[in-house]
């Protein structure tokens, strides 16, 4: 519990107080009257209303089409199941800057329902609500399918040989046990679009505007500290709200479930209906998910023998003082690293909060975890800046910020996905052990571990994708020599030319690649770690 | 015990990564060899440009970048009494008076700074900047449709609102964009403190179309870009730089025999850029140095071809590509830093509700 509290105090916790407290302490004394002010302002009050209202309808959205696709990816036996389980994550991990871009092709002019019906979307709120289904599609494929897919299937058809009808076997026994991890999932989406940022300033251009853009143009174009600092808190409130309310539906709903191996779980379809689902699953994945990418690769591939790529590797490039092509390398370790760090912080906080003894304190550390989801990457940023700018903690300009501040992006994802796997690992397991004279460490190791395993490999998995394709906290530290995947794109897409936008799509497309085969490796991993599960 | 044990043993280790990190990151700003840039995104330059100035000045350059122009400003102003570098290069005329009122930088005047143009200097005596490079926010717009269309392109801003260019010019929020904001202050040079606004009221009635940022103007909505034209954009009037043609030029392969832009003439508006000696820097006198190298006669020619700017040195050769595809506007609307400072907030306020609203 130790390491997890010192690495939220430090990392977290005291370069935003450090930020909010220059934005609120003027002269020596606290302004609190600012309060009124920014929130007295109609436009401010406009952008709280929009920010709240598109999270809502985005999370529908997104549980709406994507829990079908969850369903099918854990539970239908398919060929390509592996891959395509790999590529829906791969939205993901894109930055944002790509994505409008790419998205626009589907929803702009002559895009796929322009020419289809005449519909443009651009300009609306649709663009805006799509775009947030389509990076978190694959959160709620991972989140309640991981889960999904270890549920055993003997208890709904027990209901079903009691004359149960399919819909209310299904409805009282599968969503019951699958419901915290649905509640897990809209959570993480709710706050990921609550805290939107480079979907709405992209694609809602000026017009639309949320809270998090607000606190980064405040931030950094228009440098009032004081009303980003009162933005920061107020979302900070909403954010904890958020959490809060979960927190309690949550807890009393978790019990333990009998999981078993995913492998058994998997039937091939039957039936019209499970055909027709797969087909829907399948077509919705295609027009969404992967057309926008399959533009990108098609920009990549416009130049003759495969130009763009080559010209990646010239190190007289003109943008960077190195060949771009060495943004694969610099993303790959910063991962690496971002993800040891939350795998480690991460399990330490999940298994303190499984612990039988642990006291509403502990518990309500649970919730402190997710909150550097809900706060804006340019707070923190510019928190470290000058918060960790004295040794032993000068940190302000040495690598390592990067992963650390992916890894807090990280942590969450993998306590989220780790607590409601130990949660559900029968307590009396775990106490025969300590009767038995195990440590509780041994006891960790030798109950807990072997059912985690599965759960703590996709949490590697989700923290590696999320620190391949953060952008937010890395554009405040990289250094020009060594830019990560991201800003290299951004960089590349900043500069007019066709080989600076070409080699930008050629880039996006490594991005992707990179990120689909590291996750279809960890799903190899895996599906071979049967030794240790029951 | 053991999980105790455990605990203990990774804070510790964490301790030591952090310490090991700390000493390797934060010492070396203080080391007299080594003179430290704080720059914006756009930094470049050629490495046998840089290699020479650390040979002959004996002193190692780094070079930090710090986001995009606004937010490196910010970021410097933030960290002003325990600075990450020795020189800051990138506050161009838009925000220069927020930095010099933040007390960001200490005076010095470079060797050779009394060759640069005399328009570009700023601060007058007292020296605290040394304007570096200097380039133009223009309107370009698409050769290929105006041809097509026997239509000829606007020169000027009063062009742009007059019917047969209706619906045609995309440019980007003036509240988060750069280019988006020197258009704004081209404007408000043009037509004066309260005749800006009846102008923009005009341009948008002529269907001028705003997005957020240069990416999704230029990249996505311009039809004249090589990202414009995949994309299918359908505006072939972008607000961007004067630059940009040369740019469409250089990175096309092959290299076309005309730019496929042109530049609007009669809108451009005029950036500079400056760099200073950061108030508190560990090193002062590499400071000094590497000041007076970005206004020796070789960094402002290397300049061009790396951030796509034109140099303020008397004297200073320009690269043939600009000097073809992109020659430097002959009048370009100008704007003293101070006035840009007292306006800049209220300006952008009712631009926002007359452009976008």
């Amino acid at each position: 519990m130790a390491l997890p509290v010192a690495f939220f105090a430090v990392f977290f916790a005291y370069p935003v107080a450090a930020i909010v407290r220059r934005g609120l302490r003027i002269d020596g004394a606290w302004r609190f009257g600012r309060f009124a002010d920014v929130l007295g302002d109609a436009g401010i009050r406009h952008v709280l209303w929009f920010t709240t209202w598109q999270a809502l309808a985005s999370t529908a959205l997104t549980l709406l089409i994507a829990l079908p696709g969850a369903y099918v990816l854990a539970r239908l036996e398919f060929p390509g199941r592996q891959v395509l389980r790999a590529v829906v994550t791969v939205p993901f991990v894109l930055p944002t800057v790509v994505v409008g871009t790419a998205f626009l092709a589907l929803l702009g002019h002559g895009g796929l329902l322009d020419q289809l019906w005449g519909v443009r979307l651009d300009t609306t709120v649709w663009a805006i609500l799509l775009a947030h289904v389509f990076f978190n599609y694959a959160v709620v494929v991972r989140t309640v399918g991981g889960l999904w897919a270890q549920l055993d299937p003997r208890q709904e058809e027990a209901a079903r040989m009691l004359g149960a009808s399919p819909l209310t076997a299904w409805r009282t026994v599968t969503l019951p046990a699958l419901a915290p991890a649905v509640a897990a999932a809209a959570l993480m989406v709710f706050l990921f679009t609550f805290t939107s940022f480079g979907v709405v300033q992209i694609l809602g251009g000026p017009t639309f505007s949320t809270l998090e853009v607000e606190i980064y143009r405040q931030t950094s174009e228009i440098f009032d500290l004081s009303t980003a600092a009162v933005l920061t808190l107020v979302q900070f409130a909403a954010v904890g709200a958020i959490l809060a309310v979960h927190a309690w539906t949550v807890r009393r709903r978790e019990g333990a479930l009998k999981l078993v191996d995913a492998a058994l779980t998997a039937r091939r379809p039957r039936g019209a209906g499970q055909w027709t689902l797969l087909a829907g699953v399948l077509a919705t994945i295609a027009v969404l998910l992967l057309l926008p990418l399959a533009v990108l690769v098609q920009r990549s591939l416009t130049a003759p023998g495969f130009g763009y790529y080559r010209a990646l590797t010239d190190p007289d490039g003109g943008v960077f003082p190195v060949a771009p092509i060495s943004a694969v390398g610099t993303s790959l370790s910063y991962a690496a690293a971002a993800t040891a760090i939350a795998v480690v912080i991460g399990s330490l906080a999940a298994a303190a909060l499984t612990r039988r003894d642990a006291g509403r304190l502990v518990r309500g550390f649970d919730a402190l975890l997710m909150l550097p989801l809900g706060v804006s990457a340019v707070t923190v940023g510019f928190g470290f800046l000058i918060a960790l700018d004295k040794p032993p903690l000068d940190l302000r300009q040495s690598w390592i910020l990067v992963p650390l501040a992916q890894a807090l992006v990280g942590v969450p994802f993998v306590v989220r996905t780790m607590l409601p796997v130990l949660r559900a690992v029968d307590a009396r397991l775990r106490e025969a052990a300590a009767v038995l004279g195990a440590s509780p460490w041994r006891v960790w190791r030798e109950v807990d571990l072997p059912m985690v395993r599965r759960a703590l490999l996709v949490a590697a998995g989700f923290a590696f994708a999320v620190s391949l394709g953060e952008f937010g906290a890395t554009v405040f530290i990289a250094r020009p020599d060594n830019p990560t995947l991201p800003v290299a794109v951004a960089r590349l897409l900043s500069r007019p030319g066709d080989l600076n936008y070409g080699q930008a799509m050629a880039l996006s497309t490594i991005l992707m690649v990179v990120c689909a085969v590291a996750l279809l490796l960890l799903e190899r991993l895996r599906t071979a770690d049967r030794s240790g599960e029951l | 015990m053991h999980t105790k044990t455990f605990v203990a043993a990774a804070v510790g280790l964490g301790l030591v990564t952090l310490s090991a990190c700390g000493s390797s990151g934060g010492k070396s700003a203080a080391d007299s060899k080594t003179v430290t840039l704080v720059s914006h995104d756009s930094w470049k330059a050629s490495k046998s440009v840089i290699a020479e100035f650390e040979k002959s000045s004996g002193y190692k350059v780094r070079v930090l970048t710090d986001g995009d122009a606004g937010q490196a400003v910010n970021k410097a102003i933030l960290t002003k009494d325990n600075p990450q570098g020795d020189v800051f290069f990138g506050v161009d005329n838009t925000l220069l008076s927020r930095a010099l009122d933040n007390g960001l930088f200490q005076p010095y005047e470079a060797k050779g700074s009394d060759r640069i143009e005399a328009p570009y200097r700023a601060d007058g005596a007292k020296h605290r900047v040394t304007p570096i490079d200097t380039g133009d926010i223009c309107v370009n717009y698409d050769k290929k449709y105006f041809a097509d269309h026997k239509l000829a392109p606007p020169a000027t801003f009063d062009d742009l609102v007059k019917p047969q260019y209706r619906n045609l010019l995309v440019t980007e929020d003036a509240a988060a964009s750069s280019p988006g904001l020197g258009f704004l202050l081209g404007t408000a040079a043009r037509y004066g403190d309260t005749g800006w606004q009846a102008y923009w009221k005009k341009l948008r009635a002529n269907g001028v179309k705003v997005v957020s940022g240069w990416e999704q103007a230029y990249d996505q909505e311009f039809s004249g870009s090589a990202g414009g034209r995949k994309a299918k954009g359908d505006r072939p009037l972008v607000v961007s730089y004067a630059s940009s043609p040369p740019a469409e030029v250089i990175y096309a392969q092959p290299r076309p025999k005309t730019a496929p832009t042109g530049v609007a003439q009669g809108t451009c508006f005029r950036q500079v850029e400056y760099a200073g000696l950061l108030a508190n820097a560990g090193n002062t006198k590499g400071g000094k140095a590497f000041l007076d190298f970005l206004v020796s006669k070789r960094f402002q020619e290397d300049m061009p071809l790396n951030m796509f700017v034109y140099p303020v040195l008397q004297g200073a050769r320009v690269p043939a590509e600009f000097t073809q595809y992109g020659p430097q506007a002959k009048d370009p609307e100008t704007m003293a830093p101070e006035r840009i400072a007292a306006h800049r907030d209220q300006w952008v306020k009712s631009w926002t509700s007359l452009a976008v609203k």
